[in-house]
């Protein structure tokens, strides 16, 4: 065993399959002077990896779960540690049914080959499984069982060729931190241990359940709840033992009861989603000296698992005769929105997080750990899903962590609506308006801790004005209201008021300010005080970081104002570049700021009831600010500075006032609106309908890092002189010959009828975008063409859909078509841009 | 058909480092699951295997807390018939005070509708948790019944019960006349695991309750007391051929070679 070090430049906490694998992929990169520590022993130091079940199913409806599941399988199966025993899941419902055929449609999108099979088809291929109880099942080939503990051993031995030192049973007492380059930041100094402490540049928390009494150790928080996962281990069963190998049969999943069964060389493994959620707290699970199995292998709580058993027997009628050798309470990592914890904590420079990653996706999501510890930035997938800087604070607590983790476990086999909302945790944060929204019946949709009303009940008069048609199948028509559409069509023909106060807004100040901004931005930042500026930030290799506007306040003042879904993420990113010199200070300014808009042919003159002001287009200016005092009736004034742009399209402002002024401009607008039809006005057409009209882009849908400003239509004539993170990749992208290999477009449904008859509207989930031939449509990179968002455009009469696509393919009128509950529609080509007014007449007109 | 008894006892699953209350006075079951006493395991799987062999009933008895009906399903998910329970007060116990609650709850359980005498009483050698080796004993002098510990096999033969133990170098055997009572040590066989239909069976079983309660018998225990540890360390000497040279070393480091 190596001597104990000293110094490192990384140090690497768990050798789990993260933190293996992690080494691993870190020493690939070109890192050796490595230390992986474990407070137990290898090669199964008592984590989740040493009871995981080992088995990997390839389709997910979410990119990044399935892409890096996918990843993950082939790293395994490079190292011939991996066996494609394929994998059924079962139904046992109609709504499952429908389930599959979303399953399927998931397939193609990521190329997955899988098929539907009916009962007797299933009961040919896995010849224990009572097809009475079935209604059909979805059939991956691929699916695969690994040797994680041996992978694990494979990485960390690659990694100890290149210089890393393993240290087994040597417990992390204690992270310390020093100041950061930044005034008031932290950054990684060293790692204590029961054997000698160690200075280091970089710590990555790979400890699993563990993950966030380590971080805390440090000041930073990894949200994640250690929760229970019952499996038991069944046999012996003799027509497994018959097949000689540790897995012959597919795996059967029995996702209306939440159950698998796996094979385990003679025995079956049951397992279990559908219990209570059993959550623990790290400080409750035992060490490994006082643990019966292992720490994560709790006691086995048999009552909970009676009802699966029952289960398990109806579908698998031999499994009642087998002996329950080994049954646990395995304990798993959960997340508070289901999602891993990947990326550097925003509380602690260095300190990264590679946790709540399950045996399925390990291997990948270390690799997109090590990539953006040696690159700034993952370059295997856009991870922004994972991102660890997403979470609010009251996310973050444990009283959210745990509501939010048992609230999913139930769905790790669930049917999950795209739109599904949360139960519980609700209106953690809200506008100042959020009275008046539920005397008006809005209906709320939550992103990250926001509550955003999605339509109005108040306005279900508007469809009949306007004739708006339901939708006939429950699943198009689920978290969805035909008032949206309604409220699109008057905000077109009247005018909207949309409460946008979940705006996260940032303010930069300071001497070094505006060159700051402008660092951080592709466009240029350093205008006239007064002008705004949409502009992505780039990830060093050039692809969508954030997308977002920046204002120029004051000669040394810039003001960020971005979307919530992208707000942590995005105070992070802009924290984390601040320059050394204390020339610019951060402010997180979204509690002093509420933000309002109003858009419509009647905007101008609803707003012009409260403000003296010049609103033409030259005393208000497309792009511009423009500080006002509204008349708020009673001879109360609020300052206000009216921003003239859209996000759809119409013509009006985002109105930003202080937020305990909100109101005031609120009930003065609805009064003064009151004679020009003005409605309150829903998500569902600010961030749906109106978006897709115009064909403005989404960060986290349309804009991700494997895109860049070319391919996604949002790049300017000319580069700015100012340097600029990703500036290098952006501009060789420029002069890439031949120009950009796809194009973000628009389509529209040209047919919606199902086999059925049934009209059918895709939600936007990723469904594959295919040639009339049937054919998946890739470019050289392997990105697939699929929808990246998907919703009505009422004014224009079409179904409209986003995607992608080579630009040979790109031309207006180009006939495609588009896989929905595995089903194919014909799709044309809209164009690269708005389909609706797509002069902007009506923005700056 | 043979009527066959077998006491068991709830206690502590333990890991390889056994924590103790703040109090000292009992294994401290935070992060702990409960189990049934090994050798008594082992008694259950006996008093099974005889049922099955010989014709015959199982009825399981334990002194212990509401949660002890764990164990007592436990058993009846592999082959127990009957499961009784004594609840325990929650205050001090010492194995007269045990022995002396479950002899008069044996004498219950026989009396009950002029069943008679059990053949067979089967008990753990000893306890896991307090390793007191008595209750057994004292249980059986307590009915007047002979008994014989240490006990690693059982033969039926018509009114009489052969046993065997280990001691150095053989076995010894006694033979008793029923109703008699044993306690058998680990390794008389290897109890089999519940199957998931005897598992959900024993949701169905009924459990008996007695309520019964005997004086303290004067053996009180002052604290417990953790050890001092011994740590080892595992060593990774190499993988395949290139391992035996460090293995020599280590070998020779022991004088063994």
């Amino acid at each position: 065993m190596p001597e104990f070090p000293s110094e490192a430049r990384c140090v690497v906490i768990g050798a789990g399959i993260v933190g293996n694998c992690l080494v691993g992929h870190l020493a690939k990169l070109g890192w050796t002077d490595l230390v992986l520590l474990d407070k137990g022993p290898l090669p199964n130091p008592g984590g989740s990896t040493g009871h995981a079940s080992n088995f990997i199913f390839p389709v997910d409806h979410n990119k990044e779960m399935c892409l890096l599941g996918e990843q993950s399988a082939n790293q395994y199966r490079d190292l011939g540690l991996s066996v494609d025993s394929g994998g059924i899941e079962v139904a046992r419902t109609p709504e499952r049914m429908d389930e599959l055929q979303r399953r399927m449609t998931s397939a193609v999108a990521w190329g997955v080959e899988a098929r539907l099979l009916t009962p007797a088809e299933v009961a040919e291929l896995v010849p224990f499984v009572n097809p009475e109880v079935i209604l059909g099942g979805f059939y991956c080939p691929t699916v695969s069982v690994v040797d994680s503990l041996e992978t694990g051993t494979r990485m960390r031995t690659l990694a100890v060729e290149a210089g890393c030192r393993v240290f087994a049973n040597t417990e992390v007492l204690d992270i310390t931190t020093r100041p950061g380059p930044v005034e008031g930041s932290r950054a990684v100094e060293a790692v204590v241990t029961d054997k000698g402490a160690i200075s280091t540049e970089h710590v990555v928390i790979a400890c699993g359940v563990w993950s966030n009494r380590v971080a805390n150790m440090a000041g930073a928080r990894i949200p994640l709840a250690p929760a229970v996962h019952q499996m038991a281990d069944v046999g012996p069963i003799d027509i497994l033992a018959a097949t000689g190998n540790e897995i012959g049969y597919p795996i059967v999943r029995d996702m209306d009861t939440f159950c698998y069964e796996r094979q385990s060389a003679g025995s079956m493994e049951v397992g279990s989603y559908a219990h209570r959620p059993i959550l623990h707290h790290p400080d409750d699970i035992p060490s490994n000296a006082e643990a019966a199995l292992s720490p994560t292998e709790m006691p086995f709580t048999p009552d909970d698992f009676d009802p699966q058993m029952e289960q398990a027997i109806e579908l698998i009628e031999l499994l009642g005769d087998a002996e329950i050798k080994y049954a646990i309470n395995g304990l798993l990592s959960l997340t508070p929105d289901a999602m891993p914890c990947l990326g550097e904590t925003p509380e602690v420079r260095n300190l990264w997080s590679a946790a709540a990653v399950w045996v399925k996706e390990g291997p990948g999501m270390a690799q997109v750990v090590a990539e953006w510890m040696t690159h700034g930035y993952p370059r295997v997938i856009d991870a922004h899903g994972a991102d660890i800087a997403r979470f609010y604070p009251p996310e973050q607590t444990d009283e959210h962590i745990w509501a939010r983790a048992a609230e999913h476990f139930n769905k790790t086999y669930g049917i999950v609506h795209p739109a599904e909302q949360w139960e519980g945790r609700r209106f953690l944060d809200a506008g100042p308006y959020l009275s008046r929204q539920r005397e008006l019946g809005a209906e709320f949709f939550q992103a990250r801790t926001w509550e955003r009303p999605q339509w109005f009940e108040s306005n279900a008069d508007l469809v009949d004005r306007y004739g708006v048609e339901g939708r006939e199948v429950e699943w198009d028509a689920r978290w969805w209201s035909p008032i949206t559409v309604a409220e699109h069509l008057n905000l077109r023909e009247n005018c909207g008021l949309v409460d946008l106060s979940a705006f996260q807004i940032f303010e930069l100040s300071g001497p070094g300010a505006v060159a700051y901004a402008d660092y951080l931005a592709v466009n240029r930042i350093d205008v006239p005080v007064g002008r705004a500026v949409y502009t992505p930030w780039l990830t060093p290799d050039g692809g969508f970081r954030s997308d977002l506007t920046m204002m120029r306040m004051a000669a040394d003042r810039v003001r960020i104002v971005t979307g919530v879904f992208d707000g942590g993420r995005d105070e992070y990113w802009a924290r984390r570049h601040l320059p050394h010199d204390g020339s610019v200070s951060f402010a997180n300014v979204t509690g002093e700021i509420t933000t309002l808009g109003v858009w419509g042919p009647n905007a101008p003159a609803v707003v012009g009831a409260l403000t003296d002001a010049d609103l033409s287009q030259a005393g208000s200016p497309y792009g511009w600010l423009v500080d006002v005092e509204l008349d708020c009736g009673g001879g109360r004034t609020v300052a206000a500075a009216l921003f003239r742009i859209s996000y759809v399209g119409d013509a009006g402002w985002e109105i930003y006032a202080a937020w305990d002024d909100g109101p005031a401009v609120w009930d003065a607008l609805m009064a003064a609106g009151a004679d020009w039809g003005l409605r309150p006005t829903g998500g569902g057409v600010y961030g749906t309908s109106g978006r897709l009209e115009k064909g403005y882009r989404l960060m986290g849908a349309e804009l991700e890092s494997e895109y860049n400003p070319l391919e996604a239509g949002l790049a300017r004539p000319r580069v700015k002189e100012a340097d600029f993170i990703g500036k290098q990749a952006y501009l060789r992208a420029r002069s890439a010959a031949g120009g950009p290999e796809v194009a973000m477009c628009t389509l529209a449904v040209t047919d919606h009828a199902d086999r059925r008859g049934r009209k059918r509207y895709m939600q936007g989930g990723n469904e594959p975008i295919l040639t009339l031939d049937g054919n998946r449509i890739t470019d050289s990179h392997g990105r697939v063409s699929r929808v990246t968002s998907a919703g009505p455009g009422p004014s224009v009469g079409r179904y409209l859909l986003m995607a992608y696509l080579p630009v040979e393919l790109a031309a207006p009128g180009t006939e495609l078509q588009v896989m929905y509950m595995n089903e194919l529609f014909p799709v044309e080509v809209a164009g690269t841009g708005a389909v609706f007014d797509p002069d902007d007449a009506r923005l700056k007109g | 058909m043979l009527r066959i008894l077998c006491c068991v006892k709830r206690v502590p699953a333990p890991g390889a480092r056994i924590n103790v209350t703040a109090d000292g006075l009992a294994v401290d079951a935070a992060h702990l699951g409960f189990t049934t006493s090994p050798h008594e395991e082992c008694g259950v799987e006996e008093a099974v295997q005889i049922a099955e062999r010989c014709g015959g009933e199982v009825t399981v008895l334990t002194l212990g807390p509401p949660e002890a009906a764990e164990q007592l399903r436990y058993a009846a998910s592999v082959g127990a018939h009957r499961g009784v329970l004594v609840p325990a007060d929650g205050g001090a116990r010492d194995p007269q005070r045990t022995a002396a609650i479950l002899a008069e709850a044996i004498r219950r359980l026989e009396s009950a509708d002029g069943a008679g005498p059990f053949d067979l009483i089967v008990f753990g050698n000893e306890s896991a948790d307090s390793g007191g080796f008595q209750v057994g004993v004292r249980t059986a002098y307590g009915l007047g019944r002979p008994i014989v510990n240490g006990v690693k096999g059982i033969e039926i033969d018509g009114p009489a019960v052969r046993v065997r133990r280990e001691i150095d170098g053989g076995f010894e055997v006694y033979e008793m006349e029923m109703p008699a009572a044993v306690g058998v040590k680990e390794g008389i066989n290897l109890p089999r695991y519940p199957t998931m239909k005897g598992r959900l069976a024993s949701k169905r079983l009924e459990i008996e309750i007695l309520d019964l309660d005997a004086p303290l018998g004067g053996q009180t225990m002052v604290r417990l007391r953790r050890p001092a540890e011994t740590v080892s360390e595992t060593a990774i000497l190499g993988h395949g051929p290139e391992a035996a040279p460090a293995v020599a070393d280590v070998l020779e480091s022991l004088g063994v070679l």
